[in-house]
């Protein structure tokens, strides 16, 4: 091996005076660009090369949106019956895939590092939890950006359906589907830390139990009288009922998203608040070096 | 006496019954190079762990450059780093993607210079571009290595880091490292079940038995204290006691 040709200075630093010259300096507390930036840069060197992952964004949505797009065009032949058919089933769809994306992109990057067991190697860096839940964060917008460019031009083109028929109501609509997502995201990563890989199931089975209260394909008001109360608490089933709003009546769905706004900053900074304490928990019984072994 | 880099007080670590650590005290003085030898078991890498902030301790303190690794976690660590055997860097990613992705976690500048001299070092050019899971051991032990040293750490914590070497590389290996040492003034906490390289390359050694530090001196000291030809015969010894 190389010997290095030139000295580094030899002296060493001490409480304050390290503090002061250390690289990345700044005010303690707060998320560095750079850590969150290393993440995004890493997940996505991933993808970059694997096909498996790439048909995560491209190919099942593409298939969700194929067969709903045809029982959709079954739908239509009853449009007496269920107006707007086209519009609620495929919108509802491209609406309920971004929930489902993002959610996955915290969960799914989380998982990438389990599976590489790679948690040690971050967690012994500077890297904080606030920063790793940022870039999964990240990775979710990404991924829902590929996502939507994939549903919105397929049903387009196989269904000449718009989703921007919804107007501009659509981008608080997808702003509080993605915060929705990143709270189903977050706690299911707080539980699969706590309860190790056996647990890992939850990535993708978790959202699915919010959707029946999320009232996607259907109104609130089909549900029975006690699901409606544990609906209203959830923030997708107001942009759901905001979406029917908007299209059925074209009324300004405000109360709706003033309710999955207030209740989806809620419930993140509780998300959070639980993630948080998941990690100190496992850290302390030892669980985050042991995660995948 | 120069103050130390590292100051461990009283360190215990329970899981739940279990005493893996009980209550050790340690230091690590700039430059020093301090072995940590025990057998399987005896609790060395549940104390890496806690060093490196990823266990939380049941009780004692761990101080860095003066300060306390409970309350200045980030600021340590960016002066730290590991390399262990045991932990493997992402698979799916070449070589150089790994160290890119170091070098930005712990904010470093002049990054591509900085691959480049690791790699050219660690004589990693003619694999710098394959993908991790493709790397024999030994190259997956320098890759290891070449992470600890990309961020240019005052400590470095390395566990077994010539296990499963062939002796050729394990000794470029431990040159590297003395002369790490020399250049910067690196510390170094070690853990081998390698007692000829223990000898080597420690300074000072401390021996853990059932989470408790039974022996601690140079290598010397530590045989004589016991009465035996050499550390391998101390290690078997200790390692049998009840």
């Amino acid at each position: 091996m190389d010997a290095r040709s030139q000295e580094r200075p030899t002296r060493f630093l001490l409480g304050e005076e390290a503090l002061a010259n250390q690289s990345g300096e700044g005010e303690k507390g707060t998320m560095k660009a750079h850590r969150i930036y290393a993440l995004v840069t890493r997940y996505v060197y991933l993808y970059r090369r694997s096909l498996p992952r790439m048909m995560e964004i491209f190919y099942w949505p593409f298939l969700d949106l194929v067969i709903w797009g045809f029982i959709t065009v079954y739908l239509m032949k009853f449009q007496g019956q269920i107006p707007g058919a086209v519009t609620f089933f495929l919108g509802a769809l491209i609406l309920w895939d971004i929930l489902f994306r993002a959610q996955q992109g915290v969960t799914i990057s989380f998982l990438e590092e389990i599976w590489a067991r790679n948690l040690m190697n971050l967690f012994a860096s500077p890297l904080k939890p606030s920063e790793f839940l940022a870039a999964t964060m990240v990775m979710s917008i990404l991924k829902v950006m590929a996502v939507s460019v994939v549903m919105v031009v397929c049903a387009g083109l196989f269904y000449s359906y718009n989703i921007f028929v919804l107007g501009l109501w659509l981008i608080p609509f997808v702003l509080n589907l993605v915060i929705t997502g990143w709270i189903i995201g977050v706690l299911t990563t707080a539980l699969i830390m706590r309860f190790g890989q056996e647990a890992e199931v939850l990535a993708w089975s978790m959202v699915f139990l919010f959707q029946p209260i999320s009232c996607v394909f259907y109104p609130m008001e089909v549900l029975p009288g006690w699901l409606q109360v544990i609906a209203w608490a959830n923030p997708a089933a107001h942009v759901f009922e905001g979406m029917r709003a908007v299209l059925n009546t074209s009324a300004e769905p405000v109360t709706h998203l003033g309710w999955a706004t207030g209740l989806n900053l809620v419930l993140l900074g509780m998300a959070i608040a639980l993630f948080h304490w998941m990690f100190e928990l496992c850290r302390e019984r030892g669980l985050l070096v042991r995660i995948g072994e | 006496m120069p103050i130390p880099v590292l100051h461990v007080q009283h360190l215990v670590k329970r899981f739940g019954e279990f005493v893996a650590v009980n209550d050790i005290s340690f230091d690590i003085r700039p430059g020093e190079i301090l072995g940590l030898l025990g057998p399987n078991g005896a609790g060395k890498t549940t104390t890496i762990q806690m060093l490196l902030g990823v266990v939380t301790p049941t009780a004692g303190s761990i101080q860095m450059f003066g300060l306390d690794l409970a309350v200045h976690r980030e600021e340590i660590l960016q002066q730290v780093n590991f390399s262990s055997t045991y932990v493997a860097m992402p698979q799916a990613l070449t070589v150089e993607e790994n160290l890119w992705v170091i070098a930005r976690l712990y904010g470093l500048s002049q990054t591509q210079e900085r691959v480049d001299d690791i790699v050219k070092r660690l004589e990693m050019e003619e694999f710098r571009h394959k993908v991790t899971r493709k790397l024999s051991s030994g190259q997956s032990t320098r890759l290891g290595l070449a992470k600890a040293f990309l961020t240019e750490p005052k400590i470095l914590f390395l566990d077994e880091p010539t296990a499963s070497l062939d002796p050729d590389i394990a000794q470029k290996i431990r040159s590297f490292l003395k002369e790490e040492r020399r250049s910067s003034g690196l510390s170094v906490l070690y853990s081998s079940h390698n007692m000829h390289e223990m000898e080597e390359m420690s300074d000072r050694i401390i021996f853990l038995q059932r989470g408790k530090i039974v022996a601690e001196g140079t290598a010397q000291e530590i045989v004589a204290r016991f009465g035996q030809a050499d550390l391998e015969e101390v290690f078997v010894k200790l390692a049998r006691e009840k």
